[in-house]
Formats: C-alpha cells, sequence, structure tokens
C-alpha cells in the first residue's frame, strides 16, 4: 500500500514537472460535449456544404452564392444591420454607463429599467414595434398632429424597423458589459488626471476612454455577433423579400423552402466567416490598447 | 505656479446627509511648510484635504490662498500636485507619460516637457525606469513615480494622502526620509495626511490632530509631543498608559492621585477640578527601581523582548495594567520596582470626553 502510495506520487510529480496537472483530466467530459455538440455538427456543416446536390465540383455552392447577386447581396445587407446596431449600442452604453456607474440612490432601478428589454423575447419586441411606429402608431401620430410630416413615416416593414429591433434587444446586453468595465476601472484615477490640470472631458479622453476601449471592443465583438445572426425581426418588422434579406434569411430559405442542406451550410459557414473577419479585425484594434489591471473593484 | 504666502482655511466644513465629516476647521498654512494632519480613520483628515483639493465640495467656510479665494475652484484649476494612498498612476501610460501628464495637459512644449520629466525621474531616482509600465513596478518605485508625477507640475501646494500606508516598514522608512529630504531641497509647502503619529512627528513642522471632524490641537511636533492638551491627543502621541484615579490633593501646578495601592503625583495640564482625574504616562518614563517619586510595584503578565529594551504588560497592586518599558529582561510572573518622575506625569481632567467644539491650538 506504502509503496503503490509513494509510486503515485512519484507520478504525480513527475506529470507535474513536465506541466501536466491531473486535475485537467476532468475537463474531459467538457470537451466530449463540446466536441459533440458543437464540433462536430459544424465540421459535418462544413463537409455538407462541400457536397453540392448539384454536383460541379466542392466549391460549386461558394461559387453560386456568389455568383448570384440576390445571395451574396445578403452579406452586404447584413452588415448594413448589424454593425450599425452593434456601434450604437456600444457608443450609447458608454455615456449612460459613465453616468450610472458611481453610487448614487436608485442606481439600481434605474439599470433594472435599462436591462429590463432582455427579458422581451424578440417576437415581443417586434409586435410592439410594429404597433409603435405603424402607420397609425403613437410615433406617426405624434408626428402628424405636430405637423412635422404630412404622411405617416414608413419605419416598419423596412431597413428602419429591424435596426430599430436590433437596438432594442441588444442595448441591454451592451449595456451591462460596458458597465461592469467601466466599474472596473478605478475612479481615483479620474480625481488624479483632475488634480494634474484635466478637465472632465480630457479625463475622460486620456485616462477613462483607453482604459475602457479593450473592454468596448470585446462589447463590440459580442454585440455585433448578436445582431449578426438577426433573424425573427428582420422577418416581422422587415423586408424579409427585399432590403432585410439577412444571411439566415436566405439559409433558412435554402434548408427549409428549397431543401438544399448543402447550399444552407455553405451560407451558415460564409455567416461564420463574415463575422470571423469583423472580430478579427476589432480585435486587431484591442491589441493596440493597454489590457492590464485598471485598478477598480476587485483588482 | 507662483508660491504663496499663507493658504487659509477658515470654518471649512463638510457634511455626508446628517454626519458631519469635517466641522469648522480653522488652518492657517504658510508658504514653504510641511503640515501633518493626524488621527484615526474617520476623523476627517482625508475630508480636509479633499476639500483642499477641489475633489470635494465644502459644505460651509472658504478656502484663500493669499487674496484669492479657491474654494469655487475645481480641481484641474488649482495647480494642487496630489499624491493618493493607492498612488493612482495612470496604468495604460508608462511611467514617463504618467510623470509628463500634467505637463502634457498644460501645453507645455515638448523640449521643456522631456527636460522637467527627465529632472523629476532623477531627482526620485527612477531615470532607468521611464519606459515602464507602473503595473512593473514595486510598491515604492510607484510611490516615487506618484510623488514625481505631483511635483513635476510645480505645484503652489502638494496634498498627500497617507502615501506610505501601503508599504511594508522597511520601505516606509525609507520613503519617509525621502518625503523629507524633497521638501528640504524643493521647499514645497506640504499637507500631508496621516494616522501614523510617528509620521507625522518625523516630517511635519506642524500636526494637525483631527478627532471626529474637530481639530483637538495644532502645534509643533515637540508641542504636540511633550504638551498634548487633553487625553485624547496623549493616546495618540505614545502616553499609552491613561489611568483613571481619584483626585486626592492639588498643590500649585502638581495633582495627587490616588487610590489604594497606588499613588501619583503629577503636572496639572488644565484647570479643571474634578474628584477624579486622568494621569497620562509614556511606558518608556518609567524607570526601574523603587525611586523617591511615585513608586509602584508591578507583576509581569506579558513580556515582549524588544532587543534594547522590553516591552511589559504588567498589573499594579491595585489591579491596574500598566504598560512599560524596561532595560532588563523580565519573565511573567516577576514583580518589577518601579517609579516614574512627576513631570513626566500628565493630569488631565477632562477624562475621554466628546470633544469640545472649536477647541483650536496654540499653534
Amino acid at each position: 500500500m506504502a509503496a503503490e502510495g509513494a509510486a503515485r506520487l512519484g507520478m504525480r510529480h513527475r506529470l507535474a514537472e513536465r506541466g501536466i496537472d491531473r486535475v485537467l483530466l476532468l475537463l474531459v467530459p467538457a470537451v466530449l460535449v463540446v466536441a459533440a455538440l458543437f464540433l462536430y455538427p459544424m465540421l459535418y456543416g462544413v463537409g455538407l456544404s462541400l457536397q453540392p446536390r448539384a454536383g460541379g465540383g466542392p466549391f460549386a455552392n461558394y461559387l453560386a452564392f456568389f455568383r448570384d447577386s440576390y445571395q451574396s447581396g445578403t452579406i452586404w445587407k447584413t452588415m448594413r444591420l448589424a454593425l450599425p446596431a452593434a456601434l450604437i449600442n456600444v457608443g450609447a452604453s458608454v455615456p449612460i454607463a459613465y453616468r450610472l456607474r458611481g453610487r448614487f440612490r436608485g442606481r439600481r432601478l434605474l439599470t433594472a429599467i435599462l436591462v429590463l428589454p432582455v427579458t422581451l423575447g424578440t417576437v415581443l419586441v417586434a409586435d410592439g414595434l410594429l404597433r409603435y411606429l405603424g402607420p397609425k402608431g403613437w410615433f406617426n401620430r405624434v408626428l402628424l398632429d405636430l405637423h412635422l410630416v404630412d404622411e405617416p413615416v414608413r419605419l416598419i416593414y423596412n431597413y428602419w424597423g429591424v435596426l430599430f429591433s436590433l437596438l432594442i434587444t441588444g442595448f441591454p446586453f451592451a449595456f451591462l458589459l460596458v458597465l461592469s468595465y467601466m466599474s472596473g476601472i478605478d475612479p481615483t484615477l479620474e480625481r488624479a488626471a483632475a488634480t494634474l490640470g484635466a478637465g472632465p472631458w480630457r479625463r475622460v479622453r486620456h485616462v477613462t476612454l483607453p482604459l475602457l476601449a479593450p473592454g468596448l471592443a470585446t462589447t463590440f465583438i459580442l454585440a455585433f455577433v448578436l445582431a449578426f445572426s438577426v433573424f425573427p425581426s428582420a422577418n416581422l418588422v422587415g423586408e424579409p423579400a427585399n432590403e432585410t434579406r439577412v444571411m439566415a434569411i436566405a439559409a433558412y430559405q435554402a434548408a427549409f423552402e428549397k431543401y438544399d442542406y448543402s447550399m444552407a451550410s455553405t451560407i451558415a459557414v460564409l455567416m461564420g466567416v463574415a463575422e470571423l473577419l469583423v472580430v478579427a479585425l476589432v480585435l486587431v484594434w484591442r491589441g493596440r490598447f493597454y489590457t492590464g489591471t485598471t485598478g477598480g473593484k476587485g483588482s | 505656479m507662483s508660491g504663496f504666502r499663507t493658504l487659509r482655511m477658515s470654518e471649512v466644513s463638510r457634511r455626508f446627509g446628517t454626519t458631519t465629516a469635517l466641522d469648522r476647521l480653522d488652518l492657517t498654512i504658510e508658504g514653504g511648510e510641511f503640515v501633518a494632519l493626524l488621527g484615526p480613520s474617520g476623523c476627517g483628515k482625508s475630508t480636509a484635504l479633499n476639500c483642499l483639493a477641489g475633489l470635494l465640495p465644502l459644505t460651509g467656510g472658504g478656502i484663500w490662498l493669499d487674496d484669492e479665494r479657491i474654494d469655487g475652484l475645481p480641481p484641474e484649476k488649482r495647480g494642487f500636485g496630489m499624491v493618493f494612498q493607492n498612488y493612482a498612476l495612470f496604468p495604460h501610460l508608462t511611467v514617463r507619460k504618467n510623470v509628463g501628464f500634467g505637463l502634457a495637459i498644460r501645453g507645455v512644449p515638448k523640449p521643456e516637457l522631456t527636460r522637467r520629466v527627465d529632472e523629476a525621474l532623477a531627482l526620485v531616482e527612477l531615470a532607468d525606469q521611464a519606459a515602464k509600465l507602473p503595473g512593473r513596478l514595486s510598491g515604492g518605485q510607484q510611490q516615487r513615480v506618484a510623488i514625481a508625477r505631483a511635483i513635476v507640475i510645480r505645484p503652489r501646494l502638494v496634498l498627500m494622502d497617507e502615501p506610505l500606508s501601503n508599504l511594508d516598514a522597511k520601505l516606509r522608512l525609507q520613503m519617509r526620509t525621502e518625503i523629507r529630504r524633497l521638501h528640504q531641497s524643493l521647499g514645497l509647502t506640504t499637507v500631508y495626511v496621516t494616522h501614523d503619529q510617528e509620521e507625522a512627528l518625523a516630517l511635519a513642522d506642524r500636526i494637525v490632530v483631527l478627532r471626529g471632524g474637530v481639530v483637538e490641537q495644532i502645534g509643533t511636533p515637540e508641542e504636540v509631543y511633550a504638551q498634548p492638551r487633553n487625553t485624547y491627543v496623549a493616546g495618540f502621541m505614545g502616553y499609552r498608559n491613561l489611568l483613571e484615579l481619584p483626585v486626592t490633593g492639588r498643590e500649585g501646578g502638581r495633582v495627587t492621585l490616588a487610590e489604594p495601592g497606588l499613588r501619583l503625583t503629577g503636572v496639572a495640564r488644565d484647570r479643571s477640578a474634578g474628584a477624579t482625574a486622568v494621569a497620562a504616562i509614556r511606558p518608556d518614563d518609567f524607570t526601574a527601581g523603587r525611586g523617591a517619586a511615585n513608586p509602584l510595584t508591578v507583576t509581569v503578565e506579558v513580556a515582549e523582548f524588544h532587543g534594547r529594551e522590553t516591552a511589559v504588560e504588567g498589573v499594579t497592586e491595585s489591579g491596574r495594567v500598566v504598560h512599560v518599558r524596561v532595560p532588563e529582561r523580565v519573565r511573567p510572573g516577576e514583580k518589577i520596582e518601579l517609579s516614574v518622575p512627576p513631570d513626566r506625569v500628565l493630569v488631565f481632567g477632562d477624562g475621554d470626553h466628546p470633544p469640545r467644539p472649536g477647541a483650536a491650538g496654540a499653534g
């Protein structure tokens, strides 16, 4: 028994010397689950996309996608929604989070109200938008009554409806993330900048924003990926046949209207590639900033 | 950028809701002076400093630099340098950029900026660390960067908020000397906040002892050390033995306090004539051996070896706990004979009463 224990101990030490911790073996089940539920379907999908229904070589689907402007145009249409949505959500979160970072009465209530849309489903938001922004909705009625416009502004069943929907559902995520990054910055740093002669704007410009930038990049990536896979609102408050025919719709139509799973997989793979390109660009930009500790809570 | 003759704080008050953090602080600081605000946490010393810096608006009173009223100015317009307790170095900027921050904000031309930053870094002996980020430096180095950053702008006033409290004991002593040296060579008017009386005594030209937002005493280190105004200041200045005893006699400036088994004669520090009074005695003012003046016998309970002497916690025959330093090594349970010169026993009539409002010092 004792000898066996010593041998075991020796084994552990030998492994540890090579930088291997046996506890890492506990990761095996998780790795298997990820492989089974994510890696396998993804590789399966990539494989499927390389086996076109009509034949013509492994890349025939990809070529067909880019030759057909009705299909390839979906990349631009999705970008045109997801990029501004993510940018606006992150951009709007910064000043609000900046004001809300300190402790004050009613902060929790205000944060709760700002985060509330998370609990609403996309379909509910779409339904609300249809009523609110529709030709007979409050928004247009107010504009008409104030004689700001002569006829109702069209804000639904087009690009704007989908963008509004993305802003409403995406903002809480961006806001919560930015708020937590903002709280991580030691408020003494701005006080120090103030004693060194920096006014409010310069304090934000030279101290807070550079420290916040990596967090903003991460938030932007998440907000962008969330918006890029837009599907229900593009259908419900958009113009799915034309202006808001996003990639997800194209993939859905390929799969469930034409039953061309190979083409649907191709579009899904291209969606991933498009997202990865944007993510990579943002990460390169993020790499230019300091990403260490910012001295705030929990450091 | 120029210096000033006097900085005057007049009835400076700061309330947070219903609590008064600082109550009508009157303090005049001469140009070039080093003033320490001393007190335990919550005494209002940091509040006073933040009010001076402009980081906290006053709720009453005013602050004047010579004839200019400055308490309405935002911090960036005051031209004061501040060293924060946690240093507050900008983590994303190199040491050089940190030190140059204030100059860059002021639009100082590049060649002059570089020269002045180099000078400041040389002054704190960090010239070789200029290109590093603050996170790569040790605590003491970070502290020196913070000091360089505050003084490079040639501030009219330097504010230091417990700058040494995050350093280990050895480094603290070293940096204390550095700060004193910098003050001697640059002559910058400095307000220094600390809870450590040793630091205040070692650094300051004048000490302001605060309690509960009220000034208890203002004076030179010598005055505050040798002539504390009340038991609170005495307790803070190392008078560890504060024995409240019945008064049995008063004669001239002398008061005699006694209870069965303990009799102490000391110097009256105030005019009170109560039935009891507090005798304040420093542990190292006791002398070993039975002397003529104030003899007492103490049974050793705890003995700590401190090298040159032994710190003893013991009990008098009347059951009072006393703290004593004796030159020889003693063991728990031993009885030791002690005496203490009457002029080293300060007698206060105040007990530990709440501070009197407006208790101004003899500064």
